[in-house]
């Protein structure tokens, strides 16, 4: 099968979904004659031309939410914001226009929009480029959220995504454009809503989402070492989030480690252990133990930066704290 | 010429008493819903249109069926005048299953997708974007539909506005922003929040045409729409028309008329130049209209806004199970197939 990267593997649902249906248009900052802040629309505006690939003013509210217009009358945009932090100022337009339009319609005005970028944090950029956004826009009713974590996830779920009739939040990964994943020729479809197991194991579940099953998997590989086996859950969307493939997991190995991007507070962990705690309650026989970001701001010395985000070796103390094995 | 003469002003009658009507009809329907408010059969927010009917009428009958109209949460009048029926925008309000948004919305969300009423919008400048972007979709489609976008005259100061504009004058699109500047944000004059008193002007600022209008002067707003429709239809391009008009009555229906940020006094030197006493004026004088007219026409809406109170009071409320309905559609499955 071939390997290709993450950043083409959007690249190639983009264009196929484009070549696939003539009311798809891409929008936002630098997609066209930069070629993408991120390539990810290299070659596109070349392709399509400037009606379908259309380079915006430094506007997230106006473009957005033209989008979103643009989808009451029977468009299907796909809304890039260069990351997800600049998208702030446009979640108006995500939350009060988009989530809410099928509903206070009664019904008449659905949004097949997919608003996407990079989110959370790369390397070094400091707190307002440094943020993971999944707990703010799965909290809407109306939206869905997903976070593909391997090139194989993003290409199948975004192309389901502009084909759902409704708006899709797309969290991608700056720190995943250059990671490679088998991705095969021709076209898929990964239904949202349904997580993965990335790895099986018996001793303990590692439920995570986004750039984490990355981290998740380097643990699951330390740990390995020392004979313990771990499931890798990667819930994939988590809005709405497969709640069974949770319980399945913690049913079986008794233990669970909740491993999020962001902050603790009202986090997508949070949530993930109420399922928990509702659905596996009988079956635990630990504490389940959450790894996230430190609750401050992303700082910017490397130390620090280190310090504040999750890892692999936070999650392998998190794991073996929950086995009591330290 | 005596023949064509004749039979424009045929023509022009039978325009004068759809004008007519149409006002009318939105008066006399705020006065009902003001009164349902306080009888406790509206609830939540509740913003009446009264002494604003000009602009709504004077604009929308410059469209055509095709295109599209957005607005804000001052929705009634719009909604009626776009072809909502009074029923279902009375059913609206009364929060009940037959309403136009099948009690989901109330009054700052009236929708009806089969005649293109894009809905009212309740954050203020928040559906400007999207008036943006329906242009947007009539240019990608080679349409020759325009947008029509309501606003306050509040809406102007806040970042949607100038960026939709932005977008708009740059692209040319074909969306019509109409701002009924009816003096006050709430309670607070316009003088008190805009840099520029004159805020049509700000269409400059963006290679937009700009144009202001009475608005009281129904024939007057119908003429300056009309450029502007033609502008959109023809070169594809935006307009700005800022439309000098006043609310009779409070913001909401939590506020007195006057007495805080605006005096009797002045409330009652607008209403001299009441649009619907002025048009009925107009047309007595080219005698369109007699007294027996006017009052059978009055009556005739009287009666169908009881009607539409009827209705609203007999219609069901929504059903529970309706609590969970629409927040997500389906997608289709065939399209997820696999090919």
């Amino acid at each position: 099968m071939p390997v290709i990267t993450y950043r083409d593997a959007l690249h190639d649902a983009l264009r196929e979904e484009m070549q696939r249906d003539d009311r798809v248009f891409l929008i936002g900052e630098e997609v066209g004659v930069y070629n993408g802040a991120y390539k990810v629309s290299k070659g596109l505006l070349e392709e399509f031309g400037e009606m379908r690939v259309v380079d915006t003013p430094i506007t997230e509210l106006g473009f957005a939410g033209l989008g979103v217009g643009s989808a009451m009358v029977g468009l299907r945009p796909i809304v890039e914001f260069m990351t997800w932090n600049f998208a702030l100022l446009a979640l108006d337009q995500v939350v009060n226009a988009a989530a809410k339009m099928l509903y206070m319609s009664g019904g008449q005005y659905n949004i097949p929009i997919v608003f996407r970028g990079p989110n959370g944090a790369a390397l070094q950029l400091g707190a307002q480029h440094s943020q993971a956004w999944e707990s703010w826009l799965a909290h809407i009713p109306g939206l869905k959220v997903i976070t593909p974590g391997t090139p194989y996830d993003a290409k199948g779920m975004l192309k389901s995504a502009i084909r759902d009739e409704n708006p899709v939040c797309v969290l991608e990964g700056e720190m995943l454009y250059n990671t490679r994943g088998e991705v095969p020729d021709g076209e898929y479809l990964i239904p949202l809503g349904k997580a993965d197991l990335k790895r099986e194991g018996e001793h303990c579940s590692i439920i995570t989402n986004g750039k984490m099953v990355l981290v998740a998997l380097q643990a699951a590989d330390q740990l390995a070492k020392d004979g313990i086996r771990v499931d890798v859950v990667d819930l994939r969307t988590v809005r709405p989030m497969d709640v069974e493939a949770i319980g399945e997991s913690v049913k079986k190995t008794n233990r669970a480690v909740v491993l999020e991007e962001g902050w603790e507070i009202a986090g997508i962990g949070a949530q993930v252990v109420d399922y928990i705690q509702r659905d596996c309650f009988d079956y635990l026989d630990a504490p389940v133990v959450r790894v996230h970001q430190a609750d401050v701001p992303m700082p910017y010395a490397k130390n620090l930066e280190k310090a504040a985000k999750p890892d692999a070796a936070k999650t392998i103390a998190a794991v073996r704290k929950v086995m009591y094995l330290d | 010429m005596a023949t064509k003469k004749k039979s424009d002003s045929k023509a022009d009658a039978a325009l004068y008493h759809e004008l007519l009507h149409s006002m009318l009809l939105q008066r006399r329907f705020e006065e009902r819903a003001a009164e349902a408010y306080a009888l406790g059969k509206i609830g939540g927010f509740c913003h009446l249109y009264i002494g604003q009917e000009a602009v709504s009428t004077g604009t929308q009958s410059a469209l055509r069926s095709d295109d599209y109209v957005i607005t804000t949460y001052r929705d009634h009048g719009q909604a009626l005048v776009r072809g909502v029926p009074p029923r279902a925008v009375m059913a609206e309000l009364f929060g009940r299953v037959d309403g136009c948004v099948h009690g989901k919305g109330g009054s700052m969300h009236m929708f009806d997708s089969s005649v293109n009423f894009l809905g009212g919008h309740g954050i203020v400048g928040g559906h400007i974007p999207l008036a943006t972007g329906v242009g947007f979709a009539i240019k990608y489609r080679g349409g020759d539909q325009v947008c029509v976008c309501y606003m306050g005259e509040a809406a102007v100061n806040g970042g949607a506005f100038h960026e939709s504009l932005n977008m708009a004058g740059l692209w040319k699109l074909p969306v019509i922003y109409v701002i009924e500047n009816n003096k006050y944000g709430m309670g607070t004059a316009i003088e008190r929040a805009s840099s520029i008193k004159e805020l049509y002007k700000r269409g400059g600022s963006y290679s937009i045409a700009d144009a202001t209008v009475d608005g009281q002067d129904v024939l007057a707003v119908r003429e300056t729409m009309a450029e502007a429709v033609e502008r959109a239809r023809g070169e594809q391009t935006a307009s700005l028309i800022e439309v000098q008009t006043y609310r009779y009555v409070g913001h909401s229906m939590s506020d007195a008329a006057s007495g805080t940020y605006r005096t009797k006094a002045e409330l009652e030197e607008y209403e001299k130049r009441d649009p619907i006493n002025l048009f009925r004026a107009v047309m007595q004088k080219a005698g369109m209209l007699t007294d027996a007219e006017y009052a059978k026409m009055d009556e005739q809406i009287k009666a169908a806004v009881q009607d539409a109170w009827d209705f609203a009071d007999n219609s069901p409320e929504p059903p529970l199970e309706a609590l969970y309905e629409h927040v997500l559609a389906e997608t289709a499955s065939d399209v997820l197939v696999e090919a």
